[in-house]
């Protein structure tokens, strides 16, 4: 079939049907071009509609789709010891973010499928941050320390068309000592949660911040915490950052320099090694903390960031509460160790002299009730009394001071009353007394209670922290110095100071000295070349009705406590250890011995001259002189010529 | 070539009009892909629209009586060309459109456009009858139907329906019976949704729901429609300004210096711009029309018009679809868009125009 019929030349014959009046159509041309005109207005109207009528509305989601808003975390301050060793460290990693502006709640379930991240409690959390009605641009934490792969999970779903609201933020991320190490000293940070939220003192903070909770990570939070900054980018489709608009730098968290000097604290915490208990070394004429070791310990690491409720539960439902910082919350009775607070109260009263004494034959009768001792003494005086702790001799020195002024003499020394120390949740202990008696049981206190309060049983407890304090002070002649963690927390003078006479205090040192080198109790506390002093106790937990609720786990072995300082004419350090269920004070002074030989080891390293370098020849050989450098100045001059 | 076909004669006006479609189209370009890996595109399309320029000379020069007279040649050669592109072609984004390696190559189907007009143009102006017979159209049709089916199945539905206002203007300028139109439009209105569901792709498919409703769709085709509605907002009256447009610059807009670089251009010059920009097109066409007025005879007038019939579809389709008043099809805009082959194939359709002006008196 042929479909064309080739032209002829249409110069030659001007009447082929090619050459007719074009004419014919004009009509319809002009419809064409009102038809052309319509479609102008057409597309113009739809330009209008947009550009004129509301581009606010486009401009606010093209602002959406481009502007992120990225937090720039400060960094906390580092916590270092006392020589400026860092306990506390921070390390860089990756935390997710939601950022709101761009949030689809319907993005939520893919992006906690990506993560492996619980979608029900994701949802509740965005809620909650809504709820909140935190400012748009503050974006909703939801993962810390992102993994590679989930690093790369969000790195390919963030652009704009997928889910443009994942933002990856580099933190400063807390690191603590392994193995608990200072734990409960340092304490531990964590994100707000929503009744501190709702609680004056913290109400300035912000949704997903991150504060300390607990030990110095709380006391000083205000130090520790920086200001946090705000980045605003302009992102392109893929979330990557095209230019920063406005940048709003953090400032990072000062640095906090603890008075506790790693060293003891690491060998306090070996003593204490698969013990419950606590240990406080204290320097009794600053009152400075040199190791604060409670035990069982928690892994503040797990708390860095937000912890999982599986390993909180592990941690509340243990027996042991090794959230406890027992250092300064254990209440327990102190047992023997209130002995030489009697001897002292006795000596200051004129209750008795160095020259009273007593047979023991393994207990006394008063009030128609016997009180044993734990060994027949003898004749036993003060000196021998305190050394061998002999029970029978202070049931009489308690029954001739009488409840009131054993309760003044313990309240002197600190107890009964919190220390103060910079830590939270410090506990303050108890002292019974006749007013106590009677505000508390609308009771009149019996004479026959007070005997056993005068061994340090009965309602009386005190805290380690107390007890170091309280020893420490009596130690450098009845001045106590406010205990404190934090170094530049300046105390040069004493909180208190008792008027005692100095003679008494070195009765009871005295005696003090002999319980570790006179074959007393505490020979296990003895260190040769050091002048220890100390005290064991032993305390029992069944007989106290009071303290039912802090007697912990099944065992109701008695609690053996060890109070020493040395050296005995000049302390330095005064260290008092609990350990809990550990049946004998003798058991406790062990820990004492090797945190105090710590002390005088390290202080003997410090004090000997640095060791001398061998001695090797010198001048073997020596440098040849500098090349002359003529030719170069040479070819120098000549260019410049 | 009678010597009074001076310079004088030549489409001055349409040239002037036409580089400045063209340099706001390169401007634009430059801003698209500043910050992107084909910063080059800018100054390429320059050399593309120099090419151009020699395009339209050459199709100004022949005349085009003699082109028409090979439209048979044409003809045979272009549906060779799009049957080539099916073995030989190159595959971007799934569709065998272009020949050439991936960096160089042409899309036959832009200069198959051109044929159609010339094919249109010799056909109608050789009917003796003063009114379209059915017979005719019939033939017609099928003639511009299988180079139509041929880029439909490549698949490039938006330039297939290219030849569709071609074929339609020349129809209309050729005198149809109504009763005819009114047939053929209850034929599509039954065939379109059987054509739907048998012939279109899955993704042309998309492309009509996310038309109808561009919200239930906001990641695929409705979401480059959303975006660029974006853009255009954002613009308002006097535009973002130059490299500024952050819906263009942030890479939100898709493809920006293609297919939506009129939402780019919205974006960064506001509507202020959009009335110049398409004030300009609207000149040009009415330029084009004016040329198809003093065609001294039928075919030249069939070609300028069906030049104007597909310069209007193009703008229509293109940007309707920015404003989000047409779907998605993935037709450029011609003059603006970046690419070779619809400038080099725009410039040619130009010179015809400006051919069938040149030859306007009948000697």
């Amino acid at each position: 079939m042929k479909l064309y019929v080739p032209r002829v030349d249409d110069q030659s014959s001007p009447n082929t049907l090619l050459r007719d009046d074009p004419k014919f159509a004009s009509q319809k041309i002009a419809f064409f071009q009102y038809t052309t005109i319509a479609v102008f207005l057409f597309l113009i109207t739809g330009f209008w509609d947009l550009q004129i009528r509301n581009p606010e509305v486009y401009q606010e989601r093209a602002l959406e789709n481009s502007v992120k808003s990225i937090p720039v975390l400060a960094p906390r301050g580092k916590i270092l010891d006392r020589d400026g060793r860092v306990i506390v460290d921070n390390h860089s990693s990756f935390s997710l973010y939601l950022s709101r502006e761009n949030l689809k709640m319907d993005h939520l379930r893919p992006i906690a499928e990506g993560l492996n991240l619980d979608y029900d409690s994701l949802v509740a959390r965005v809620r909650r941050f809504q709820s909140r009605g935190a400012p748009q641009y503050e974006p909703i934490p939801i993962k810390e320390e992102l993994t590679p792969g989930e690093l790369a999970f969000v790195d390919s779903h963030k652009d704009l068309s997928t889910f443009p609201e994942l933002e990856v933020v580099r933190v400063q991320h807390r690191l603590y000592p392994r193995d608990g190490l200072a734990a409960h000293v340092i304490g531990y940070v964590g994100e707000i949660s929503e009744s501190e939220l709702d609680s004056p003192e913290l109400a300035r903070f912000h949704q997903g911040d991150i504060i300390g909770k607990d030990g110095i990570e709380r006391q000083y939070n205000d130090q520790l915490m920086g200001v946090d900054g705000q980045k605003r980018v302009e992102v392109d489709s893929f979330g990557n950052e095209r230019h920063v608009l406005d940048d709003k730098e953090a400032v990072a968290g000062k640095n906090l320099q603890l008075t506790i000097d790693l060293d003891l604290q690491a060998v306090a915490e070996l003593t204490m090694e698969n013990r419950r208990g606590a240990v406080v070394a204290l320097d009794p004429r600053s009152g400075e903390v040199l190791a604060m070791v409670s035990r069982p310990a928690f892994d503040p690491n797990l708390f860095a960031g937000r912890i999982r409720s599986k390993d909180w539960k592990v941690l509340l439902d243990n027996p042991d509460h090794p959230l406890l910082n027992r250092a300064v919350q254990a209440q327990q009775a102190p047992g023997s160790t209130f002995k030489p607070i009697m001897a002292l109260a006795g000596l200051e009263t004129g209750a008795i002299d160095e020259n009273f004494h007593i047979s023991c034959p393994g207990g006394a009768t008063f009030y128609g009730r016997f009180f044993k001792c734990w060994g027949k003494h003898g004749t036993v005086a003060l000196h021998q009394g305190l050394v061998h702790s002999c029970d029978t001799f202070f049931y009489n020195v308690g029954n001739r001071l009488g409840i009131d002024r054993i309760a003044q003499y313990a309240e002197m020394v600190g107890y009964g009353h919190k220390t103060g120390i910079d830590l939270p949740h410090e506990a303050e202990g108890l002292v019974p007394s006749s007013k106590w008696k009677i505000r508390n049981f609308r009771e009149r206190w019996y004479p026959s209670e007070t005997i056993s309060v005068a061994i340090g049983q009965g309602a009386t407890t005190v805290t380690p922290l107390q007890m170091a304090a309280a020893m420490g002070g009596i130690a450098i002649g009845g001045m106590w110095f406010q205990p404190h963690l934090v170094k530049d927390a300046v105390h040069l003078m004493p909180a208190r100071r008792a008027e005692v006479n100095l003679e008494n205090i070195s009765k009871v040192v005295s005696g003090m000295y002999g319980v570790v080198n006179e074959n007393g109790t505490g020979v296990r506390a003895h260190l040769p070349g050091v002048a220890v002093c100390g005290k064991t106790g032993t305390a029992q937990l069944a007989s106290n009705t009071l303290l039912k609720g802090t007697s912990y786990g099944a065992s109701h072995k008695d609690n053996a406590w060890f109070v020493g300082f040395a050296p005995c004419d000049n302390p330095e350090i005064v260290v008092a250890a609990l350990f809990e269920n550990g049946e004998h004070g003798q058991l406790a002074a062990p820990i004492v011995r090797d945190v105090l030989k710590a002390y005088f080891d390290k202080k003997a390293r410090l004090a000997q001259p640095q060791p001398q370098i061998a001695q090797i020849p010198t001048g073997l050989f020596k440098p040849p002189p500098p090349a002359p450098a003529a030719p170069s100045t040479a070819t120098t001059a000549a260019v410049n010529r | 070539m009678p010597a009074h076909r001076s310079l004088r004669d030549f489409d001055w006006l349409m040239l002037i009009l036409v580089s400045a479609i063209c340099a706001l189209g390169v401007l634009q370009i430059y801003s698209a892909t500043r910050d992107t890996h084909v910063t080059e595109a800018w100054w390429k399309q320059g050399i593309w629209i120099l090419a151009g320029f020699l395009a339209l000379w050459i199709g100004t020069l022949i005349d085009y009586h003699t082109l028409l007279g090979q439209v048979a040649v044409f003809y045979v050669l272009s549906v060779v060309t799009l049957i080539a592109t099916f073995a030989v072609g190159t595959t971007v984004f799934g569709s065998r459109r272009w020949i050439g390696t991936p960096s160089y190559h042409i899309q036959p189907s832009e200069f198959v456009k051109l044929v159609i007009v010339l094919l249109v143009a010799r056909y109608l102006s050789e009917l003796k009858s003063d009114q379209l017979e059915l017979r005719d159209l019939l033939k017609l049709s099928a003639l511009i139907g299988l180079p139509m089916v041929l880029v439909m199945i490549q698949p490039d539905l938006g330039t297939a329906l290219t030849f569709v206002p071609i074929l339609g203007i020349g129809v209309f300028l050729a005198g149809f019976r109504w009763q005819y139109a009114v047939a053929i439009l209850v034929i599509i209105a039954v065939i379109a949704p059987i054509s739907y569901w048998l012939v279109l792709k899955d993704y042309q498919r998309q492309r009509v729901v996310s038309f109808l409703d561009p919200s239930q769709d906001p990641k695929g085709s409705g979401y480059q429609v959303i975006q660029s509605k974006i853009a255009v907002g954002a613009g308002a009256l006097w535009g973002r300004g130059v490299t500024k447009g952050t819906q263009t610059q942030g890479r939100f807009l898709p493809v920006p210096q293609k297919d939506f670089i009129f939402s780019a251009f919205a974006e960064e010059h506001g509507f202020v711009g959009v009335i110049v920009a398409l004030g300009l097109y609207f000149l040009l066409l009415m330029q084009i029309v004016q040329n198809a007025q003093t065609a001294s005879d039928k075919a030249g007038m069939y070609i300028c018009m069906g030049v104007g019939a597909l310069l209007l579809f193009h703008v229509l389709v293109n940007v309707g679809m920015v404003v989000g008043r047409m779907p998605v099809t993935g037709i450029p805009l011609p003059l603006m868009s970046s690419g070779g082959s619809n400038i080099v194939a725009m410039f040619l359709m130009l010179g015809l125009v400006n051919n069938v002006r040149l030859r306007r008196f009948v000697n």
